[in-house]
């Protein structure tokens, strides 16, 4: 009895702002991604579970035509292939679980009234709306390139006992993976952080304001605004933003070598050229505004 | 020192008035029933309080204005919106966890000793709790952090009257410690009445009764008068008059208890008993105005 009574009153001397305990921002920010981890766990199972696929495919599949296999050349290209297939196949299902996530974050804890749990913690509407565009533009991609290298690790690893068994050199197959994950990282970094960022933070911004619908509120305005602009001046400046924007800074870049393989064209734009691109910077400067605007939506928003 | 404090406080949904001019003044330490119908702008201005909702006029909650900086208002303030806000998804270890991490005034040691009395395990999730359990952990949560100002809106909605009782006597139990400041509006309002300092009627977005509990027991007195005698009551100008088993009721404000006993039998009223008396006359007087 009296321990508690004192405890009481320790208590209230610190409430008087005796200790006026205050936690960083970045501690702040630490949590409210932890947070959104804990809800979203299909941002990190879709992709693994996708590479566990790919691993066991490849264990049934390639294997089996591997050791079988009498031409040394074809024998290299069997295994080769499927990394590459499953680098694919791996970020498309990060690329996917990233958009689920951003059309839903913003929406879905209205829905569910939470949002007046997380309004009563000490986290500002800045702090929140950063750490849920984090997921998609930074951490996915990051954890998706390290689920590839792994997936990739491991597929190597096997091709090169397969390799051995049949005393076949296994050098090129690991400079070549060593390259081609040099020029994935590289990727990774341009296009899906940096490139991508405002194409998620338009998903935030749709996720903050709609009440429903949160997809139609993401995709029709900019359908209506292609539309407005075919109908009125029959051109498609904005069909080609959005087009340039989804396939990439590279992909436009094609043209002057359109004779190499689509892969390796990758690491074809430096850095100097990706840098001086002024689709990167206006690109940003729009996810700032997405941003700053979906922020300023959350302050004004309350349960639906 | 004032713990909330308002001027001229207005906020408009469309052409629906919500809050109509609200003046009020909330001490440190004190604990407040605000009581009104459905739609007299409890939860409005209680928004307003907690920075959730933008609003005219002057508010300072802790020194604060709560719009601009709900963020650190919220170190100080704690609130309970209703039964339903926890994330279903969550553990209850995981909302301590991050509670701790986010909260710089929250004790995990005392959550986890109010949920031990519970029968709330660290395992659950949030959506395997009964509605009564959420209302426990939320409380066990809130208390556990060392706040100034807590807000709890209807915080007892839709439970049974076992977790209601035992709701506010945890709160004023383990909690409150005439340091702190509680806002709480409910419907149930013959739960509160041994409960707050202070009372607070709302109707049409403004105040309409504004008395600390001590002022409401000098002020406001209930007589069941006998037949003889309901004229010579009338005269006296009664707030309210109902009619019960033949018998007469009576609620008078700031009438003299002698003068009153020679009537009938005196008693405080209850809180439901005044709120129906003034909202009564409050609604009269509306319609008459109409007219």
């Amino acid at each position: 009895m009296n321990t508690q009574s004192n405890a009481i009153r320790e208590s209230s001397l610190e409430s008087q702002g005796i200790v006026p305990a205050v936690f960083s921002p970045i501690r702040l920010f630490y949590w409210s991604l932890r947070r959104e981890l804990w809800e979203n766990r299909s941002i990190y199972i879709a992709p693994l579970a996708v590479a566990g696929l790919a691993l066991l495919g490849f264990l049934i599949a390639t294997m089996g035509r591997a050791v079988t296999l009498a031409d040394p050349a074809r024998k290299m290209e069997v295994l080769t292939e499927p990394a590459h297939f499953a680098a694919a196949l791996i970020l498309g299902a990060a690329f996917i679980a990233g958009i689920f996530y951003s059309l839903d974050t913003l929406h879905g804890e209205r829905r569910e009234r939470s949002i007046l749990f997380w309004k009563s913690m000490p986290v500002s509407d800045l702090t929140t709306v950063l750490a849920k565009a984090s997921i998609p533009i930074v951490l996915l991609p990051l954890f998706s390139f390290a689920i590839v290298v792994v997936t990739q690790l491991i597929m190597g690893a096997l091709s090169s006992l397969v390799l051995a068994g049949s005393h076949l050199p296994v050098g090129a197959l690991w400079s070549q993976w060593a390259q081609n994950t040099l020029q994935l990282l590289y990727h990774m970094v341009t296009v899906h952080i940096f490139w991508y960022a405002p194409i998620y933070s338009w998903m935030l911004l749709a996720s903050a304001w709609a009440r429903r619908a949160t997809f139609l509120w993401a995709g029709l305005p900019p359908l209506a605004i292609g539309l407005l602009e075919k109908i009125s001046f029959n051109t498609t400046h904005f069909a080609h933003l959005l087009l340039y924007r989804v396939t990439g800074p590279e992909a436009f870049d094609l043209g002057a070598h359109s004779d190499m393989p689509a892969h390796s064209m990758m690491g074809n734009l430096s850095l100097v050229k990706f840098l001086s691109t002024p689709g990167l910077w206006t690109g940003l400067l729009v996810a700032a505004l997405f941003l700053a605007a979906a922020t300023r939506l959350r302050r004004y928003r309350g349960p639906i | 020192m004032a713990c909330i404090e308002a001027r001229g406080l207005r906020k408009a949904f469309g052409t629906t008035v919500a809050l109509d001019g609200v003046n009020l003044r909330v001490e440190e330490g004190r604990i407040l029933g605000l009581i009104g119908p459905n739609g007299a702008g409890k939860t409005t201005a209680l928004n307003a309080i907690l920075g959730l909702t933008p609003f005219q006029g002057e508010l300072n909650v802790l020194g604060r204005n709560p719009w601009g900086e709900r963020d650190q208002l919220m170190r100080d303030v704690c609130f309970i919106a209703d039964v339903a806000v926890l994330p279903r998804w969550m553990r209850v270890s995981q909302a301590l966890e991050y509670l701790v991490g986010v909260h710089p005034r929250f004790d995990r040691a005392k959550a986890e000793g109010f949920l031990a009395k519970t029968s709330i395990r660290s395992t659950n999730k949030v959506r395997e709790l009964s509605k009564g359990m959420v209302t426990q952990l939320h409380l066990a949560l809130v208390m556990a952090i060392d706040a100034r100002l807590l807000v709890l809106d209807e915080p007892t909605l839709g439970l049974d009257i076992l977790f209601r009782k035992q709701f506010y006597d945890s709160l004023l139990n383990d909690y409150y410690d005439r340091s702190r400041t509680i806002v709480v509006t409910t419907h149930q309002v013959e739960e509160i009445q041994h409960v707050i300092t202070d009372l607070m009627f709302m109707n049409h977005g403004r105040i309409v009764l504004s008395c600390s509990m001590e002022e409401f027991e000098a002020r406001y007195l209930e007589v069941t008068v006998n037949p003889e005698h309901v004229v010579a009551a009338r005269a006296l100008k009664p707030l309210h008059e109902r009619q019960l088993l033949g018998r007469s009721i009576f609620v008078f404000d700031g009438v003299d208890r002698q003068q009153l006993a020679a009537l009938g039998e005196v008693r405080t009223p209850s809180i439901a008993d005044l709120f129906v008396a003034v909202m009564g006359n409050h609604d009269g007087v509306a319609q008459g105005a109409s007219r």
